[in-house]
């Protein structure tokens, strides 16, 4: 009987030995909109950076980025962190993250231009390296790209198993004239993130932020 | 074939429903021998199997009485042997105690009987007696002196020098009577001593009489079960529930505590092993908390075990006592530091959660209030971590009660399943003969009518050989 447990616990060991282990973190890659005027907006972005913060655990890994001219490049990279495993570890480097943005926010310029294609590539790359078990992108923005001349952003972009959500997509005076502009931004990213296999939302409600993770 | 195929033999359906139904009676009335044989081999044949089957069952119910009877009475009489060892032990104390000083308590007894003895000896001794002169005295004191005085006078100084004589000799009697008395008043204190250490041994002696009266009573059952009488079956029996049942209580209550322990430190363990590890489906951490309590368990039985108040591992109790004294304390050191441990982390834990409350208030923007009594907290879960893990030590003597109660329970409930199966079989395989029966009599009530015809055809010869008789 004895021995007979002893295989059968060998046996299970065996098993989950052997069985790839499935990553059970988070990544999350936020970008942030901090063109003209939204820049009005980012007292909120910090609250949900903070929040994020809140609900992240050791090994998940998180980085906030601006979108501007060219986003498309490490420079735009506000933050990043990939938690410690030891909580009390994690805790500090969420409080010097939330330290550096809010350091950022008080003293952000506004940008000229917006690449949400190239920081949605950014945030794709980053991820993707991080390999975590949910790939999550925050797009903060009103979601109209203002691309400098010169820069080629109609190519696809590899979404799969990605979560992507739009947040605080406000609307500019011209959508106050034509609320299809509005509509349409909205189903031309939601299309174009859905064609390359990632999942789309939109949250504008930022007083329910538990719906985020 | 479909049904309204069947149906479709003639143009009209009733007429070709008819012409089955004939053919059916038919082929039926002449396979009749042959389908009553079908159905009853079949019914027997199930019901014997079931019968079979039931016997079966009903052997290894009764091989699982014989077996309960025999673990019961195995349990009881190791039971019993161990109350009446125990018994022993005590008596044996108590004789130690109470007549252990018994050599010396004799020595003293012995003294003072002596002392007695001689000073009884003294007190032998008799007094001189006054001497006889008193008739003398007398008898001179009564001589008529008057008509000479000479006379008178000699006699008068015989009598006064006898009864001089007389006083000197009382006096010494009256001295020899007090010493003698002195020495009876002496030996007083001796005789009580006597006397109390006399009712002293009396009370350890009766007292050593009411202790073995247990052991009687213990020896009278132990009797009873080593010849296995149905009273002692009945006893252990009911006595094996109980206990199964209170010390499922105590281990349910024992694991709320466990359970209490691995909140206290599963979160801290998070710190030493990381929080986000996983075996299989569970935290590393959690894991690595329940192997602690585990452990705790684990050396809390073997303490008991060195102790000698749990059984469950024959071999520590086996071991030579120097080995088993050294285990006793191996143990006891190993409890000792994994409470201090698990007082350490539940301090880890209140400071973990004192700086994610911190770090979540900073971070939605707010402030953390200070609480003055948190040490209370603080002191109240170290308090906790360092005291159930002792706590925990005391599982072992309920889980060795349920570990022997469940053999006799199981055993029972075992006994009582194969019972029933047995019963059920039997009902079954009656059930099935029965049915045999009505489906014979339900093939004969499908073919009553040429069954009708072949009776009136059987009767007829005989009417007609009657009549023949009759005319004759």
């Amino acid at each position: 009987m004895m021995r007979r447990l002893i295989y059968v616990t060998l046996l299970v060991l065996f098993a989950g030995a052997c069985s790839d282990p499935v990553p059970r973190n988070i990544g999350v890659y936020l970008l942030l909109d901090t063109s003209g005027t939204y820049t009005e907006q980012l007292d909120k972005a910090e609250q949900i950076i903070n929040y994020t913060l809140t609900r992240l655990n050791g090994l998940d890994s998180f980085a906030v980025a601006r979108i501007d001219t060219g986003s498309f490049s490490e420079r735009d990279i506000i933050a990043k962190v990939t938690l410690d495993d030891r909580p009390s570890a994690a805790n500090s480097q969420k409080r010097l993250f939330s330290e550096t943005i809010h350091e950022f926010l008080s003293h952000v310029t506004p940008a000229s231009h917006t690449d949400i294609t190239g920081g949605l590539l950014q945030a794709v790359e980053f991820l993707a390296e991080k390999a975590p078990g949910r790939k999550i992108i925050f797009i903060f923005s009103d979601l109209k790209e203002d691309l400098l001349a010169g820069y080629v952003r109609d190519f696809p972009i590899p979404l799969e198993n990605f979560e992507v959500v739009a947040l605080n997509v406000t609307k500019l005076s011209s959508d106050n004239i034509d609320p299809r502009e509005y509509l349409d931004r909205l189903d031309m990213w939601q299309a174009r993130v859905e064609a390359e296999g990632g999942s789309w939302r939109v949250i504008n409600d930022l007083d329910r932020l538990e719906r985020l993770l | 074939m479909a049904f309204s195929d069947l149906l479709g033999i003639t143009p009209n359906p009733v007429a070709s429903a008819g012409i089955w139904v004939v053919l059916l009676i038919t082929l039926l009335y002449f396979a009749r021998i042959s389908g009553h044989k079908v159905v009853l081999t079949l019914s027997r044949t199930l019901h014997d199997a079931m019968r079979l089957g039931s016997h079966a069952l009903a052997n290894a119910e009764r091989a699982l009485r014989a077996r309960n009877r025999e673990v019961l009475l195995a349990a009881g009489r190791e039971a019993k042997e161990r109350i009446i060892e125990r018994e022993f032990e005590r008596v044996a104390d108590a004789v130690e105690k109470d007549l252990g000083s018994y050599p010396q308590f004799q020595r003293n007894l012995s003294d003072v009987i002596v002392r007695i003895e001689e000073d009884y000896q003294k007190t032998m001794d008799v007094p001189p007696d006054p001497p006889g002169w008193v008739k003398a005295v007398d008898a001179v004191a009564k001589i008529d002196a008057r008509n000479d005085n000479m006379v008178g006078t000699i006699l008068s100084d015989i009598h006064k020098s006898l009864v001089r004589a007389h006083e000197q000799a009382l006096e010494e009697y009256r001295g020899a009577s007090r010493k003698r008395h002195d020495m009876l008043r002496r030996m007083v204190p001796g005789w009580r001593t006597v006397q109390k250490n006399l009712t002293e041994v009396n009370k350890n002696v009766e007292s050593l009489l009411k202790r073995c009266q247990p052991i009687d009573r213990h020896m009278k059952e132990y009797e009873e079960i080593v010849s296995g009488t149905d009273r002692a079956l009945q006893v252990l029996s009911s006595s094996s529930l109980v206990q199964f049942f209170v010390s499922a209580f105590v281990l349910s209550v024992a694991v709320g505590g466990a359970a209490i322990n691995f909140s206290l430190i599963a979160r801290p363990m998070a710190e030493m092993v990381g929080g986000t590890a996983f075996i299989g489906a569970f935290k590393t951490s959690d894991i690595a908390a329940l192997v602690i309590i585990l452990v705790e368990v684990s050396m809390g039985l073997f303490l008991m075990e060195s102790l000698r108040i749990t059984r469950l591992f024959p071999v520590i109790g086996a071991l030579p006592d120097k080995t088993r004294v050294r285990m006793t304390w191996i143990t006891f050191g190993i409890l000792l530091s994994l409470a201090s441990v698990e007082a350490g982390l539940a301090y880890m834990r209140e400071i973990l959660m004192q700086d994610e409350l911190a770090t979540s208030a900073i971070l939605r923007g707010g402030t953390v209030a200070e609480n003055d009594f948190g040490w209370i907290t603080t002191a109240a879960q170290m308090g906790l971590g360092f005291m159930l893990p002792f706590a925990l030590v005391f599982v072992a003597i309920p889980l060795e009660t349920l570990v022997h109660s469940l053999r006799t329970i199981v055993g029972m409930l075992l006994a009582g399943t194969l019972h029933l199966a047995s019963l059920s079989l039997r009902i079954a395989g009656g059930a099935v003969r029965l049915i045999g029966t009505l489906l014979i009599r339900l093939y004969d009530v499908l073919i009553f009518l040429p069954l009708w015809v072949e009776t009136r055809r059987k009767k007829k010869p005989k009417s007609s050989a009657q009549s023949y008789s009759e005319v004759s």
